[in-house]
């Protein structure tokens, strides 16, 4: 047996060629999503109905968990007789038992051997499970006395991306794909659940009453277990108690009781705690239907939720930091804490990671914004509303494209003038330029241009618009980008992008000119909602925020993706009184904070050097302050003046410093 | 071109303040590890909180960007009238600078078997790989010297479900730097844990060992014999000169050093655990063996090396522990037995492993120093607190703008304060703002 064990890594924390290639194959993965959603929207199709359909989900996802596998190879062991068996007692072995006997029931349902007694197979499954987590739990925690419970949590298999985090990664992530894409595939697994919803609603389970009440479950014994493993630690026991009982009763029971009474709205749709754009589900046609159409209910449903987006959640941000929401209630942060918590040590602490997180989140945040403006268009407008160019004639070509060549023109040359040592290229840009200009000025001299026939965009050949999609794409990649770097007041490189961007506008200008398009490129309000809930919602949201908790940790949705996550984020870090708060100079660099941040956070960087830790994705677990053995941090809420001072302490009369 | 030979905690930090001041080339030199590590979370490492790469503090990118270049050798000799280092290799490197810092390591008394398989200290990384190799799979230890690594190589062997035997020197655990109370507390957690047994007021006389030259028990001096398949040996630890042997640099049991943390040959200073100072600072050991100190002492050479001579000058001591479940921190002098002038207060929770232990002058009441166990404290309020001479009542009617533990947590300052005014008859107040007050004000 190979040991589990080995102080490995020094040199390997460079980025090898394996890593290199399992990134490319994650993007690849990702690819094949965007492809989906491109022949959906070009072929104006239904997913279900694209040939081959179920090849571009498993394909696409299969890539990435594949990409994943050779980004992180080095970093797990692949032991079957992990150190969690050799080390652990009579007790949590009986308690796996059990637990893995109700699963085995569980799965016989998925695998839709179960077809009858219905009742007694779903008690048996969930009961079963539920006892073996609690014996597993008092098997782990109850013989030791309350203090941290972090041994073997890098030798064992499933938290480890051993062999069984991979088992558990991949059933995951196949059980999201079949309750998103194919939930006609869990029929008897769905029936399983019958009982329960006739229970709660009078009516037969859907995938979603399943997946609610699998969801609230874990939350339940799974937080029992966290709670009882910080037994020592108020902080976290009544955060607990919080996110389950919110899971309980507001996701979970209220909907459902209002469901007996009320037309079924879909699953998040009185969910009182979720909050837009979270939710994005808040601004489609049919939840504002309901809301106008339910009376006092549905009028009281939308001003809450326009309250608590502009009001609770940036007063309570302000006040204590977004912990409120993602620790303390959020659902998506609910799972993470308590069925998560095993793989928070997971997330990636590179800087580089950082980098990728401030980027996605906020390109998120871009998303919801345009598919709201879209959603909400043709709602108060009564009109489709697209999200598009002009329409083209020739006349309007020709001005355009002229002001976009003068544009670029200018851009390029004022880039490329500090250059000193290449004046050809700044001569021949600004005749580029002065050309552009020129043509703009003799068009506007001569209105009586022939007006191009108009040509219906839909005569347009699939392979054509399929390029501009993918131009489209890179368009706007370049133009966040052309922002991002304008925040950080990269001028050069601003306007390279911005040119390059005009140009690509310009490009795409002409080449629709040539197809005779009538538009260059839309996208109607419906399919931009789509592409949403599809790429954000379930792709991203749910399979790989939830799936690959075993993989990449448990916070990868609310870290890299959640808007809502993103929008508090930026009241914490601007504008709000909480910090994680360093201690003086007690830190000893030991790492136990960084390691156990879920959100990637390299909280040692910060309390080694007396600085307090203000950043924007802090959910506020509490966690690094629980780990530290040297009581050198701790969760605070407190003035602004001073929140993001480095100020090392001042250990000596002489005003030395100590950082 | 600055030299520094050894990358622990000062040298790194030497390293990372000359680069803020300076252009210097800087190489740091390791047998070790090529990388910078935490020591103190080497025993993470090994009962599975953390990987290796996890005690790393900086990406090997900070390196490269920083220009620190990392070299991983054995220095062999110094010759400090050629400049030059000897690398066991044969290889040599010129310096105009050096820096000193080979940290500790573990102490050995000649014991028999000391060097024996199966018998090792709990200080470096090769002590760690040589501890996991010879704990595979074995039923009981014997650790030798009861104090900070003694107790942490404890907690990691019971990880392994291995049984430990204890043997401390003294009666009390770490009595030579804890009060008795606070020896006593820690001693009552101790005995709350299956599989470990404490001897107390024994030592080793030799290490027993087999015809492969392991270790397989223990003799005491008592002349007890314990079983054992390992032998930790954490009886303290002392300063790691071997590297300037058959140099002209003077020494003692470290590298002797004056307040700027010259050496006596010019240009080459030493920092941390391996130096000595020839005039101790007062009320301060020559040699300071904690992670703060090194940390301090690289900075302040730093200063010196980029031109502006700093002396070593600390400021009130502090420190912090944990052992087992038991946080521990200390601020201003505490000591072992009390000093004439001294007068103390005990707080001992009945059934909570939470102690605080406070020190004052008796006369003035000037509050010298506390040890807090079970309740997180704030560095920067005691700190304050002993700059300002402030007395035992000012520092236990503001004690909770002191505590720093997490949020809900149970709160002891006013019990501390009723004891303390019903044992010397005071009638301190506490002093404390509402929660909700905390909320919206400062």
């Amino acid at each position: 047996m190979k040991s589990n064990y080995s102080i490995v890594g020094e040199e390997s924390q460079k980025l090898s060629v394996f890593k290199k290639i399992g990134i490319l194959i994650f993007i690849l993965g990702l690819t094949g999503l965007i492809e989906l959603i491109r022949i959906s929207i070009i072929d104006k199709m239904k997913f279900e109905d694209i040939e081959h359909y179920e090849w571009y989900i498993f394909g696409s996802f299969g890539l990435q968990l594949l990409g994943t596998f050779l980004f992180t190879y080095d970093r797990h062991h692949f032991s079957i007789k992990s150190a969690y068996l050799k080390y652990s007692n009579k007790i949590q072995k009986i308690g796996l038992a059990i637990s893995t006997l109700g699963f085995g029931v569980f799965s016989l349902a998925w695998a839709g051997l179960i077809t009858s007694n219905h009742t007694l197979f779903l008690w048996l499954s969930m009961g079963l499970m539920g006892i073996g987590t609690m014996t597993y739990t008092y098997g782990s925690y109850a013989g030791h006395l309350k203090g941290i419970k972090n041994n073997y949590v890098m030798f064992n298999s499933l938290t480890s991306r051993g062999i069984l985090g991979w088992i558990a990664g991949i059933v995951l992530t196949l059980f999201y794909i079949q309750i998103y894409w194919f939930p006609e595939s869990l029929e008897s697994l769905i029936r399983l659940f019958d009982p329960l919803a006739y229970l709660f609603t009078g009516a037969a389970a859907g995938q979603w009453f399943v997946y609610g009440t699998v969801y609230t479950f874990l939350i339940f014994f799974l937080g029992i277990k966290f709670i009882y493993k910080y037994r020592h630690n108020r902080y976290q026991i009544i955060r607990t108690i919080s996110v389950i009982f919110f899971q309980i009763v507001f996701a979970y029971a209220i909907p459902h009781i209002l469901e007996a009474f009320n037309d079924y709205q879909g699953y998040f749709a009185k969910d009182l705690k979720n909050i837009w754009p979270l939710n994005y589900g808040f601004v489609e046609s049919y939840q504002l239907d309901a809301m106008q159409n339910n009376g006092v209910s549905g009028t009281f449903y939308f001003v809450w939720g326009l309250v608590l987006f502009l009001i609770i959640t940036p007063f309570l941000t302000y006040l204590v930091g977004k912990r409120w929401y993602c620790s303390w209630v959020c659902g998506c942060g609910g799972l993470a804490e308590t069925a998560g918590d095993s793989f928070r040590h997971l997330s990636s602490k590179k800087e580089s990671s950082w980098k990728i997180e401030r980027w996605v989140i906020h390109l998120v945040m871009v998303f919801v914004l345009v598919m709201t403006v879209g959603a909400l268009w043709p709602y108060f407008s009564g009109k489709e509303f697209e999200l598009g160019f002009m329409t083209i004639d020739q006349k309007g070509f020709f001005y355009t494209f002229a002001t976009l060549l003068s544009l670029s023109g200018i851009g390029l040359g004022i880039l490329f003038f500090k250059r000193k040592h290449n004046m050809l290229l700044i001569g021949a840009l600004l005749l580029f330029a002065l050309l552009g200009f020129l043509t703009w000025a003799y068009l506007s001299f001569d209105p009586k241009i022939k007006v191009k026939d108009q040509v219906n965009m839909y005569t347009l050949k699939a392979m054509t618009k399929s390029s501009v999609f993918y131009s489209y794409m890179v368009l706007i990649l370049v133009v966040s980008g052309g922002l991002f770097f304008f925040w950080r007041r990269k001028k050069k490189v601003l306007l390279l992008i911005a040119a390059i961007a005009v140009l690509v506008l310009a490009g795409l200008l002409t080449w629709s000119f040539i197809e005779g398009a009538e538009e260059v490129f839309s996208f109607k309000s419906k399919s931009i909602k789509k592409s949403y809930g599809f790429l954000i919602g379930a792709a991203f949201a749910g399979v790989i925020g939830v799936g690959f908790y075993p993989l990449l940790g448990n916070r990868v949705w609310c870290r890299f993706g959640c808007p809502m996550a993103g929008y508090m984020g930026l009241f914490q870090r601007f504008k709000s009184r909480f910090r994680i708060t360093t201690n003086g100079a007690q830190c000893i660099s030991c790492g136990n904070c960084s390691t156990y941040c879920e959100q990637g956070i390299d909280v040692r960087a910060y309390a080694q050097k007396g600085e307090n830790i203000v950043r924007a994705s802090c959910v506020g677990c509490g966690v690094c302050s629980a780990v530290c053995p040297r009581g050198v941090l701790k969760l605070e809420n407190g003035p602004e003046e001073g929140r993001f001072d480095s100020n090392p302490l001042i250990v000596t009369k002489d005003g030395v410093k100590l950082n | 071109m600055i030299v520094i030979i050894g990358n622990g905690i000062s040298g790194v930090t030497a390293a990372r303040n000359i680069r803020k001041k300076s252009d210097d080339a800087i190489t740091i030199i390791s047998s070790e590890s090529k990388y910078f590590f935490s020591r103190t979370a080497l025993m993470y490492v090994y009962m599975g909180h953390m990987t290796f790469e996890h005690t790393q503090p900086y990406e090997p990118h900070f390196w490269e960007k920083n220009r620190i270049e990392l070299l991983q050798n054995h220095v062999e000799s110094i010759e400090s009238n050629k400049k030059e280092l000897r690398f066991s290799d044969g290889s040599k490197m010129k310096y105009d600078s050096l820096i000193i810092a080979t940290g500790s390591k573990p102490n050995k008394f000649g014991w028999k078997g000391q060097d024996s398989k199966r018998v090792h200290g709990m200080y470096s990384k090769q002590d760690l790989e040589n501890i996991e190799k010879s704990t595979k799979g074995i039923a009981s230890a014997v650790i030798v010297g009861g104090g900070l690594i003694g107790i942490e190589l404890a907690e990691m062997l019971l990880t392994r479900n291995i049984e430990v035997h204890f043997l401390v020197r003294d009666n009390g655990f770490w009595s030579e730097v804890l009060p008795s109370q606070d020896s006593q507390l820690i001693m009552d957690h101790l005995e709350k844990h299956h599989g470990l047994r404490m001897y107390y007021e024994t030592e080793l006389d030799e290490v027993v060992t087999n015809e492969n030259d392991e270790a397989i028990g223990v003799i005491t001096k008592a002349g007890r014999k314990i079983e054992c398949q390992f032998v930790g040996l954490t009886a303290g630890v002392s300063p790691n000169i071997a590297v300037i042997e058959g140099s002209s640099i003077e020494s003692n049991r470290g590298i002797l050093v004056d307040r700027f943390l010259r050496t006596s040959e010019a240009d080459i200073y030493a920092i941390g655990d391996c130096a000595e100072f020839r005039e101790p600072l007062p009320g301060r050991r020559p040699i300071e063996q904690v992670w703060y100190t090194g940390k301090f002492m690289g900075e302040v050479v730093s200063e010196t090396i980029t031109g502006s001579p700093r002396q070593y000058n600390p400021g009130h001591w502090f420190n912090s522990a944990k052992f087992f479940e038991i946080e521990y921190q200390t601020y201003g002098d505490v000591r072992a037995i009390l000093a004439e002038d001294e007068e103390e207060f005990v707080y001992r929770h009945a059934t909570e492993d939470v102690l605080l232990h406070f020190v004052f002058e008796k006369e003035s009441h000037k509050f010298i120093g506390i040890n807090n166990f079970g309740i997180r404290m704030r560095h920067p309020v005691f700190n304050d607190w002993l700059l300002n001479n402030a007395t035992i009542e000012e520092v236990l009617s503001n004690l909770k703008s002191a505590n720093f533990d997490p949020e809900f947590y149970t709160k002891y300052e006013s019990e501390v304060v009723a004891e303390f005014n019903q044992k010397f008859g005071a009638s301190v107040a506490v002093n404390a703002p509402k929660w909700w007050q905390k909320i919206i004000s400062h």
